[in-house]
């Protein structure tokens, strides 16, 4: 079946099968989406939690760090019953929509981008703080500097939550519905030709999904490296 | 010690008046005493190499003038206009993960400095210290000589009253030394307060225009830099210029 | 700051709006994994979409989630075999009509062995009883879904109450109980039209099938205006009359597989 699996993935990439493009395509789209909507907010939050003292703080950074653990089914269901007619935002009419899918996977990711940012801000603050306040920095005022300076390591982390985001079939399966051409994604094609009991597509599909996974992965890596090597 | 006030009472009708009051300052962490309680003013030109073994206060003492502690007694304060602008150089250069000019237009950034002006100071500090040919290179890849000239240059960039240097040559080669002894002279030339930590007594003597003394969290001397090498009035003091181990 | 987050905001409207672009208009119809995975949906479909220019976009789940889809109003119709719970939601309010559209039966599948003789019994309750009595490994859905409850009506039916390390409840959909099934080497009860298309077999080969209780009515049912107004209630009521229509009826019927026809139209 192994064989089998590696030869239907093969074909399925050879055939340019256009249903397989298009399940790719959103599949990308909407972990892109959601990774880069995370960390727009998880990273400033992350900084903003490792610059700031406050009461709580203990609690938020054990918090962000439990939830990266977050079931991505849990995080489905809950965006479900706040998407669901009947539920507060029902009147957005957003269930059973690739947007539903991208706001689940951006709940799912958030936590594991603001918790590292924060880990990696805080370990870089030590070693500015002084030299910043001795520059007449202000708490803000260091955040995006801080956030740059990290960007190495804040790109991994990306990649961290892109990879959770586009292994996941939880959180998109409950919001989005699986539905034929319109919120079909690899992770749920997948588990709907296993129940079919077509496991060699189903593995074929895995692959392909892993296969491109791991080129965004070692292109960013490729990228990291050049950059790293100028900067030092 | 009163003849030396005078004859800084004497030099400050002189020159700006930014002076340094310590009163009764102390600094405690974890129930220990660090430093002093002390008291003492800065004045007169400088530049103030401050001295002592290790473990004696002096990077505390630094770091209470300069903001970064707050002492737990006493009080720290500036005297004549205002809050002067101040730059501090530390032991080990603290660098961002950008190239060397960006470094620069990154402090003027902060500074509020207009973004046109910004490169064009940048590289002048950069040509002062005699880093042009780095200026697009990373900093973090630079010599540890190089780092110190550029954090060097990022304080010139601020055009700082007064410049706080904790131990800036002590990981550096004697070429690269030479090169910080210069630029912390073109400070002064400039008119910028010079206070520098340093264990080299040498260095103090190339450098400093008055000497404060310390050991064991406590200013054991305060003098101008020939009456403390020739005759330095404690027993600390004189076992540190002997070459021998102060407790 | 704001830039980037009207950018945001544009790329996830543009995705809402990329699924809406996909038709002119669509309903959304709540239905069972067996109607989705037997390929039912993929042959009539088009057949709908090219009569009235209606997309239907179909959310297969199981038959216990697809009423709770249905009774939130996160769908426009419903079509499901569970006749005594169809009925239930138009008594409580949540639907206006339902109908018959379509049956097919439930098959009593196993291995090729048959420890338990299943394929000499004469009916249906025979057979769940000489599955008991031999202990024989049995994968239940356990999910509490119609296809599980009918399940346990044979178990009654056969005087038997089913438990033991024999009698493994899964608490999952058809396709992966399948799965389970024939990993475990274990009897299951299934719907044939799921049975069919279905291609893990390994050991497992259909046993037994025939009797009148296992016949499996299937329901389409017209939602409350009442309940949720905001539903497309006049594109569900074309595609609730076109599946009792002569068009649909046919369309059901003429859809096989393997040359089998799988659903069998009986609209009134």
């Amino acid at each position: 079946m192994e064989n089998n699996a590696f030869y239907v993935a093969l074909s399925l990439l050879m055939n340019l099968d256009a249903a397989l493009f298009q399940i790719v395509a959103l599949s990308l789209q909407v972990s892109l989406l959601a990774v880069l909507a995370a960390a727009l907010l998880g990273f400033p939050l992350g900084a903003a939690v490792a610059l700031w003292r406050f009461p709580g703080r203990g609690g938020v950074i054990v918090a962000l760090n439990a939830l990266m653990g977050l079931p991505p089914v849990v995080a489905g269901l809950t965006v479900y019953l706040l998407l669901s007619r009947a539920g507060p935002l029902g009147e957005w009419g957003l269930l059973f929509t690739p947007t539903a899918m991208v706001i689940a996977q951006f709940v799912l990711v958030l936590p594991i981008l603001a918790a590292l940012s924060r880990q990696k801000v805080e370990e870089l603050l030590g070693e500015y703080r002084e030299q910043f306040i001795s520059l007449g920095m202000s708490r803000s005022r260091m955040m995006p500097t801080l956030l740059w300076d990290a960007r190495f390591t804040l790109l991994t982390v990306l990649l961290a939550g892109f990879g959770r985001a586009s292994a996941e079939v939880g959180a998109v399966m409950m919001v989005g519905g699986n539905i034929d051409g319109v919120t079909r994604v690899m992770t749920t094609a997948i588990v709907l030709e296993t129940s079919k009991g077509d496991l060699p597509l189903a593995l074929g599909l895995g692959i392909v999904l892993l296969t491109l996974v791991m080129l965004i992965n070692a292109g960013a890596y490729v990228v990291s490296e050049l950059a790293k090597r100028r900067v030092g | 010690m009163t003849s030396f006030n005078a004859l800084l009472n004497a030099a400050s009708t002189l020159c700006p008046p930014t002076a340094l009051r310590f009163e009764g300052v102390a600094f405690s962490h974890l129930g220990e005493t660090l430093l002093g309680p002390c008291s003492f003013t800065l004045t007169g030109p400088g530049p103030t190499l401050v001295m002592g073994p290790n473990g004696a206060g002096k990077s505390i003492l630094l770091r209470l003038a300069h903001g970064l502690l707050s002492p737990t007694q006493g009080q720290v304060s500036w005297s004549g206009e205002g809050r002067p602008r101040q730059a501090m150089v530390f032991q080990n250069p603290v660098l961002l993960r950008r190239s060397a000019v960006a470094n620069l237009t990154h402090a003027l950034a902060v500074n509020n400095t207009p973004r046109k002006a910004r490169r064009k100071l940048a590289l002048e500090a950069l040509e002062r210290f005699g880093l042009t040919a780095r200026a697009d290179t990373s900093a973090r890849v630079l010599s540890g000589g190089e780092q110190q000239r550029l954090a060097l240059a990022r304080a010139w960039v601020l055009a700082p009253d007064v410049l706080f240097l904790d131990e800036p040559t002590s990981a550096l080669d004697p070429a690269a030394i030479k090169a910080v002894e210069t630029a912390v002279r073109e400070f002064h030339q400039r008119g910028t307060r010079i206070v520098m930590t340093t264990h080299d007594l040498h260095q103090a003597k190339r450098l400093a225009g008055d000497v404060l003394f310390l050991a064991g969290g406590k200013i054991k001397e305060h003098t101008l830099t020939d009456s403390f090498f020739s005759s330095p009035a404690s027993k600390e003091a004189r076992a540190f210029i002997a070459g021998e181990l102060v407790e | 700051m704001r830039k980037t987050l009207t950018l945001v905001l544009a790329g996830l409207t543009t995705l809402g709006l990329a699924a809406g672009a996909y038709a002119d208009d669509y309903i959304t119809l709540a239905s069972t994994t067996s109607t989705e995975n037997s390929g039912l949906f993929n042959a009539i479909l088009p057949q709908f979409k090219a009569a009235t220019d209606i997309q239907v976009r179909v959310i297969a789940v199981g038959t216990g989630q697809a009423f709770e889809i249905a009774r939130r109003g996160d769908a426009d119709s419903l079509l499901v075999h569970d006749t005594a719970g169809e009925l239930r939601f138009v008594e409580n309010g949540y639907a206006t009509e339902r109908a018959d559209v379509m049956y097919n039966d439930f098959v009593v599948i196993g291995p090729g062995n048959d420890p338990a003789n299943v394929r000499q019994a004469q009916t249906a309750a025979e057979a769940f009883a000489n599955i008991a009595e031999a202990q024989a490994p049995f994968a239940s859905r356990g999910d509490d879904s119609g296809t599980n409850r009918a399940e346990l009506r044979r178990w009654e039916n056969a005087g038997v109450e089913p438990d033991g390390d024999w009698y493994r409840e899964l608490g999952s959909g058809m396709g992966p109980t399948l799965n389970t099934a024939a990993a475990m080497d274990a009897y299951v009860m299934s719907d044939r039209a799921t049975w069919v298309a279905f291609k893990n077999r390994q050991n497992l080969t259909l046993l037994f099938d025939g009797d009148d209780v296992l016949f499996n009515q299937y329901g389409s049912l017209l939602l409350s205006k009442e309940k949720h107004p905001h539903l497309k209630h006049d594109l569900a009521e074309k595609w609730h009359k076109w599946l009792i229509s002569e068009q649909g009826q046919k369309a059901i019927a003429d859809f096989q597989v393997d040359g089998q026809q799988l659903f069998f139209p009986n609209a009134k």
